[in-house]
């Protein structure tokens, strides 16, 4: 059954036809050439996100979350890293495809992103204020003081105290939280449709990541964004997110809704990430793990790539590479054994 | 920063009055008699050698000297050198020659070597970039007298193109090729510096973010990606514009220009100790404002300094 339902998905992705979906990732292909080989990084991801909607990206460090993000930004560092197939549509026209100009102007307007580290992504000899004034000025051609005025009103939006005050600051004159604010500040200043947020709060206190976060979701359900929240930490995603993308190998594993997820994974990657979250009954306990480690990009095992791994391992599994399949309603798993997980009891 | 500022201007006064002494007792405890051939083919007069070892007090112990000296000094009184010409007077004559000299070799190592760096450091190892490090290793490898005396025979001598000496009016047009000479290890220097430092912030996460927000390229690279770049390499620039000024004793002596390099030398040959100390006391109190001045640069630059 779920053989017809994949041929309609990847149709629909092939055709390149007009899906109305605000931005689609489909089949996206990236490898990085370097001195000791080819390292397939990303090996045909598809997801979409539309306006308004969460959706987080999880998956270890190396899972390729973070590369199909920099590809959609068009800021993949090339060399090493080359796109080698499939498309990154932004209201259904190929970016990939674009012509630079073209695609430089959906940057920040359409399309905008946040980095983990604000400390080095923020431009150190250059004021907070002037950083986001720039794009008032360079990109909608505003006075000096008109550019100003906005910046302020940004800092403003994300809670900055003392906004005006602070407009003159450098970075490294704020503190870790307040320098995601102003970076947060800076990506939405030209209002974009899309924002995504690339590990937010993972250089941040606990207290301040809390705080991040809701702001991130107050902004985004004011401003009717899609938002992307790349991240591997499981406890962020389930309050924020509406679906989940999970990465393993450069490929989606699993996709589904917050609830259906935590509910019933229907990948054991997916499993194996939900029951390795530390609990309060199981104090003292030693801590469970995903055995093994993430494949080696250059030389990733036939079959299944998380074969090597998984605890449901079957010679099918190192045979053949399970495609991304519609399990149920609204989800997909990449698993030989995806309609038994989602089945059981 | 006015604190700072206060303690590195103290800080220049045990350093000038250290280095001072040093020359001082340097230029008197070289060897030779200071009034052998001032006399034509014979020896001078002993009463003249009397007349003269008073009027400069040169009997008297060298801590001695070097006091009266520097207390002239203070009173803006470099004395006078054995002919009976004012000191002041030569460094005023030949100083400007030397910073018009210094001037034009530090824009020529500025425009050249920023330019190739900055442009071999966005495009890495291409052939712009295998030039630019070929010739500049020959630039730095090469002393600077075979650059000189090179560059004044091919294009003064052989080809003609411009005058192999300078003139006294010191034309701009005649200072291009002596300042090309002078500045050309250094410009060596800037273009590698430059290009190092490009490439290293080209793929910094702030460059990564001003290409995000949708920024021209021109702006990601003219803006960005220069400001941070180029604080090491104004630092290096101002340094360097220190020691031009110190006077080039052999581009200045290979293309004959009057300038502060030639006066010292002069002097130390006839050992005219008061105008080498007098000269070396200016390049110093030069070299050490300028050195300050850098640190202050640095500052504006890069705000994340700061002088407490």
């Amino acid at each position: 059954m779920s053989d017809i339902l994949v041929s309609e998905q990847s149709a629909a992705g092939a055709s390149g036809r007009p899906s109305g979906r605000l931005l689609e990732v489909d089949d996206l292909r990236v490898e990085f050439r370097t001195r000791d080989g080819v390292a397939k990084v990303i090996n045909g991801v598809t997801y979409h996100v539309d306006a308004g909607e969460t959706l987080a990206v999880l998956g270890e460090s190396g899972s390729g979350k973070s590369v199909t993000a920099q590809t959609i930004m068009g800021i993949l560092d090339t060399p090493p890293g080359f796109v080698t197939g499939g498309q990154v549509r932004f209201h259904g026209k190929d970016m990939l495809a674009m012509p630079f100009e073209e695609r430089r102007r959906i940057r920040g307007e359409g399309i905008a992103m946040i980095f983990q580290d604000a400390l080095s992504a923020l431009n150190p000899v250059f004021t907070v204020g002037f950083q986001i004034a720039e794009q008032f000025r360079v990109r909608r051609g505003m006075s000096r003081s008109d550019a100003k005025k906005r910046a302020i009103e940004m800092l403003d939006q994300v809670k900055i105290p003392n906004a005006k005050g602070r407009y003159s600051s450098y970075p490294h004159q704020f503190s870790g939280g307040m320098r995601q604010r102003a970076m947060i500040a800076m990506s939405l200043a030209l209002d974009p449709e899309v924002l995504i947020a690339d590990e937010p709060t993972t250089a941040l206190d606990v207290t301040v990541q809390a705080q991040i976060m809701d702001l991130l979701a107050e902004l985004q359900r004011e401003r009717q964004m899609g938002l992307i929240l790349i991240t591997h930490d499981l406890g962020v995603v389930a309050d924020v997110a509406d679906r989940i993308a999970v990465m393993y190998a450069g490929r989606i594993v699993e996709e589904a809704n917050v609830y259906d997820l935590y509910a019933k994974p229907a990948h054991p990657y997916t499993m194996g990430l939900i029951n390795s979250i530390p609990r309060l009954d199981e104090k003292g306990q030693q801590l469970r793990t995903i055995k093994g480690l993430p494949p080696n990009l250059m030389n990733i095992p036939p079959g299944c790539p998380f074969n090597p791994r998984c605890p449901m391992a079957q010679p099918v599994c190192r045979e053949k590479v399970p495609p991304l399949l519609q399990v149920g309603s609204g989800r997909a798993s990449a698993c030989h054994f995806a309609e038994e997980l989602v089945n059981r009891d | 920063m006015g604190r700072y500022l206060l303690r590195r201007l103290l800080q220049l006064v045990p350093v000038f009055i250290g280095t001072t002494f040093l020359i001082y007792w340097l230029v008197w405890s070289v060897p030779g008699d200071p009034f052998a051939g001032k006399c034509g083919e014979r020896p001078c007069p002993d009463s003249f050698v009397n007349m003269m070892t008073e009027k400069f007090k040169l009997d008297e112990p060298l801590i001695v000297q070097y006091g009266n000296y520097m207390q002239n000094l203070l009173q803006g009184d470099f004395g006078q050198n054995y002919g009976g010409r004012e000191i002041s007077d030569i460094i005023a004559t030949s100083y400007p020659n030397t910073l018009k000299l210094a001037l034009v070799a530090l824009t020529i190592e500025a425009v050249i070597g920023l330019t190739a760096g900055v442009l071999t450091g966005l495009r890495r190892n291409g052939f712009l970039d295998n030039l630019v490090l070929v010739s500049t290793l020959f630039l730095i490898a090469l002393p600077i007298f075979v650059i000189g005396f090179v560059a004044q025979w091919l294009l003064g001598v052989q080809w003609g193109i411009v005058k192999p000496t300078v003139s006294s009016e010191m034309r701009l047009s005649e200072l291009i090729v002596p300042g090309f000479v002078l500045g050309s290890a250094s410009m060596a220097y800037i273009a590698r510096l430059a290009r190092t430092s490009i490439a290293e912030n080209r793929r910094a996460d702030y460059v990564r973010t001003a290409i995000a927000k949708g920024l021209p390229m021109r702006r990601v690279v003219g803006v960005h990606l220069l400001r941070n770049s180029l604080i090491p390499v104004v630092t290096l620039l101002g340094t360097d514009l220190g020691a031009l000024m110190g006077g080039a004793i052999v581009t200045e002596g290979i293309f004959q220009v009057n300038g502060i390099g030639r006066q010292v030398f002069r002097a130390i040959v006839t050992k005219e100790s008061a105008t080498v100390v007098s000269i070396v006391v200016v390049l110093v109190l030069v070299y050490l404002l300028m050195n300050l001045l850098v640190d202050l640069l640095y500052a504006a630059l890069d705000p994340r300094i700061r002088y407490e």
